[in-house]
């Protein structure tokens, strides 16, 4: 994955950077991806370390495992996100004023919680049944906060990239760089921004490299400052430059995931929501009990992915669930996830016999949000 | 035919044999009259009941288990059942020995309101009112000996009931032995001519297992036992032997699970043998074929099916157990793995990842409930209209010069005028 995808799209856009300095990017990796760069491929840590340094790059705040947690736990979600902070000051030595949640999973709650965290802006879908009449070109609002906004992902364009750029029956095909940046520049007059938000690995992965997806992004930054209205920003940039259009009031979750938008890729039938409870009522007891070991493992299972291989919405056609999931059924994935709760349970309980038995019951310090 | 008790108010065996007999005896023709002591809430569309005692109001259940536990006792003059005043006729209170004494009281009335051309009597109890009967009609009687007071007693007998037994053996035309050992008895201890006391093996009624059955699933179930069944012949090709292995892996892990065996085939000893070495034969019920209401509520009852077989060109098991909300574990190996994914799949020989699956539904209510209820869902659109549908959109593709000869009208009629040749 790292040949495929991130050394070689990160190699574009330093390129891009070099040629063009006004143009911009901003990544959001969860702690789980990071981790798993430093273990098997740090070559892609000294990539992103190096984009960072032009400057031109924004790092985001985010879950550290990528978790459901600002759905199930309020204390766990700080806590992660606590610890995603960490890493990124540790390893690129910044600290992130955006947030961007899982799946992009959003809710006026969910910004509200951003806010309090000190954060100026959050990314969500701009999802039609969200946005009604509404432009996703704005920045917005979010109902119930005062100091925070709220950027929307223009799903169209980013969609027209991450999902039909090599798609041969859809009309805009073949996408190249000047006819992207066309329908970029025919929003102008009527935008502010224009979010593009995908997930990295269409660079690569989704679309693999004999798409052409390298030459589009090669191209990209020149096409669209061929018009002088047009320029890059980082989010962070952008919730400065402009005030809010207006509230938006998102009271239910949305996401980007599936054609719903919504929570189901991960909550939606029995086996999910199963699971989901099992791993967080256990949690209730592991945040208490002095094994660092333990508590680390709880939260890898947290996770959002375990429980996207155990959705059954479309199981029956085969999709999109199924190309990602290493598991030949959902039934499989939620299987063997609940015979690590059941492994998890096991060890919680010697843990718990192994502190009786200490001298006195220390808690584990809890993390300050002003101490990173 | 006199008898004693009926199932399913009976006490014993006795009360089975006689719903045996009489059933197979009016199948093969025979018009029976079924005589009974006591008035119950019994009708069988076999044969015909007469109560000795019509006039008396049905008994009530607790007063019935007396009366018929005091057919296996043999304190029959216990001061117990003496000193019950329950203003019964004396045909249901009282003791033993005067209940059987009351019964052939009427047993002459009965005889004479009856066509009938032979008389048939139950063991001992039954006895004085075959007697009684042969009295009025004067037709031949055949007393019947399912057990001799030697049997219940040893030599401890109770002479009362053995000279009970003496004399309708004696007055008898013929007397009909459950057993050789039977018969050896009543010509030794009764001395009675051996030319006229016959054996008549008993039998087992195939319908009539259905109760027993289905009683021991329920009885499993109620102790909070898990049930997986296995279903299908027991051959090389099912994958019995993959199935044992697998249950012995998942008793480690929840000992209160019982394997349900239906079915039959030359791999069974093997099988029994395999699980008998292994030790869980408490474990195993082996019940043969099921079939009928007891199959259906198998498929029903168990909590999993599975089906490890090394090779199945279809396997249309599955499917019926799916209608039956009954979540199954199939092997990769099986056809109908092919057309079916709400269902657990494995490679039959991998036992270690069938019992983790197995055991995974027998601790997760909403993954049995998730594959029962979408697999049922999935089962109902794979029907055979759709298969010869298929067929038919096949036999349409193969050649069109063909087809068009064959199915001149083919274009109008969209291809349903396909028939067998």
């Amino acid at each position: 994955m790292a040949r495929k995808c991130y050394l070689p799209a990160n190699a574009v856009l330093l390129q891009n950077i070099k040629d063009n300095p006004d143009f911009k990017a901003s990544f959001s990796i969860s702690g789980v991806a990071l981790e798993q760069f430093e273990k098997f491929a740090p070559e892609v840590i000294d990539s992103f370390k190096a984009l960072v340094d032009t400057g031109n790059i924004e790092l985001l705040s985010e879950t550290y495992y990528h978790s459901l947690a600002s759905i199930y736990s309020e204390e766990e979600f700080v806590n992660q996100v606590i610890l995603h902070r960490k890493k990124l000051r540790d390893l690129f030595g910044v600290t992130p004023s955006i947030f961007r949640n899982t799946e992009l999973i959003y809710s006026n709650n969910i910004a509200k919680m951003a806010e309090q965290m000190g954060y100026k802006g959050i990314l969500a879908e701009g999802a039609d049944h969200v946005l009604g009449w509404r432009s996703p070109t704005f920045v917005y609002k979010p109902t119930g906060t005062e100091n925070i906004k709220l950027l929307l992902k223009h799903y169209r364009l980013s969609d027209d990239v991450a999902f039909r750029f090599s798609q041969k029956s859809w009309e805009g095909w073949p996408l190249t760089a000047p006819k992207f940046a066309d329908w970029v520049s025919s929003h102008n007059g009527n935008a502010d921004t224009i979010n593009l938000f995908m997930d990295y690995e269409t660079f690569g992965e989704h679309q693999w490299e004999d798409t052409g997806i390298f030459e589009f992004l090669r191209h990209l930054p020149n096409e669209i400052l061929k018009n002088p209205d047009n320029n890059f920003i980082t989010p962070s940039e952008a919730v400065d430059l402009y005030d809010a259009k207006s509230e938006l009031d998102v009271p239910d979750y949305v996401s980007w995931a599936d054609t719903e938008r919504d929570l189901s890729a991960w909550i939606s039938n029995d086996l999910q929501k199963e699971a989901l409870e099992t791993i967080y009522a256990l949690g209730q007891e592991i945040v208490h009990i002095d094994d660092p070991i333990l508590l680390e493992d709880w939260r890898k299972l947290q996770t959002s992915d375990h429980f996207y291989y155990m959705c059954t919405k479309w199981w029956n056609d085969g999709d999109v669930h199924k190309y990602f999931s290493p598991y030949e059924s959902p039934y499989e994935a939620f299987i063997a996830y609940m015979n690590v709760m059941h492994d998890m349970r096991l060890r919680l309980e010697e843990a718990k016999k192994k502190q009786e038995h200490g001298v006195s019951l220390h808690r584990v310090k809890p993390l300050r949000f002003s101490e990173v | 035919m006199f008898g004693w008790e009926f199932p399913p108010f009976n006490s014993g065996g006795l009360g089975v044999a006689c719903e045996g007999l009489s059933k197979a005896l009016a199948s093969s023709g025979v018009d029976l009259t079924f005589v009974l002591p006591f008035k119950i809430p019994i009708s069988v569309p076999w044969c015909r009941f007469v109560f000795s005692n019509e006039s008396t109001d049905l008994i009530s259940e607790n007063q019935m288990q007396r009366l018929f536990s005091g057919y296996q006792s043999h304190s029959i003059h216990s001061k117990s059942s003496k000193t019950q005043d329950n203003g019964l006729p004396d045909a249901v209170s009282g003791d033993l020995i005067e209940r059987v004494r009351a019964y052939a009281l009427r047993a002459g009335a009965i005889a004479k309101k009856n066509k009938h051309s032979v008389i048939h009597a139950h063991d001992w109890l039954t006895y004085p009112a075959g007697i009684e009967a042969k009295k009025v009609s004067g037709r031949p009687l055949v007393v019947h000996i399912h057990a001799t007071e030697f049997d219940r007693s040893g030599d401890n007998i109770n002479k009362e009931i053995y000279n009970i037994e003496l004399e309708g053996f004696r007055k008898a035309d013929m007397v009909v032995a459950v057993s050789g050992r039977t018969r050896e008895k009543v010509i030794q201890k009764y001395g009675i001519s051996p030319h006229k006391v016959k054996v008549v093996h008993n039998g087992v009624e195939f319908q009539k297992s259905v109760n027993p059955v289905l009683e021991t699933f329920n009885r499993i179930k109620a102790g909070g036992n898990k049930i997986v069944l296995y279903a299908g012949r027991i051959t090389l090709q099912k994958g019995p032997d993959y199935f044992v292995a697998m249950a012995e892996k998942i008793l480690r892990y929840e000992p209160k699970t019982f394997f349900v065996v239906s079915g039959s085939g030359d791999m069974e000893e093997l099988m029994i043998r395999q699980v008998a070495n292994l030790g869980i034969s408490d474990r195993f019920i082996f019940c043969g074929w099921l079939r009928g209401e007891e199959l259906a509520t198998i498929y029903r009852d168990a909590d999993i099916y599975v089906m490890p077989s090394v090779s199945e060109p279809f396997g249309l098991l599955p499917l019926e157990v799916m209608i039956s909300d009954t979540p199954v574990l199939i092997s990769k190996e099986s056809g109908v793995s092919e057309v079916v994914s709400c269902v657990l799949k494995s490679h039959f020989w991998d036992t270690d990842d069938m019992a983790d699956k197995v055991l995974s539904v027998l601790r997760h209510k909403k993954l049995k409930n998730h594959l029962s209820v979408n697999g049922k869902e999935e089962v109902k659109a794979i029907h055979w209209k759709k298969a010869a549908e298929s067929l038919i959109s096949l036999y349409n593709s193969l050649d069109n010069a063909f087809s068009m000869f064959l199915f001149p009208s083919s274009s109008t009629s969209a291809g349903t005028q396909v028939s067998h040749f």
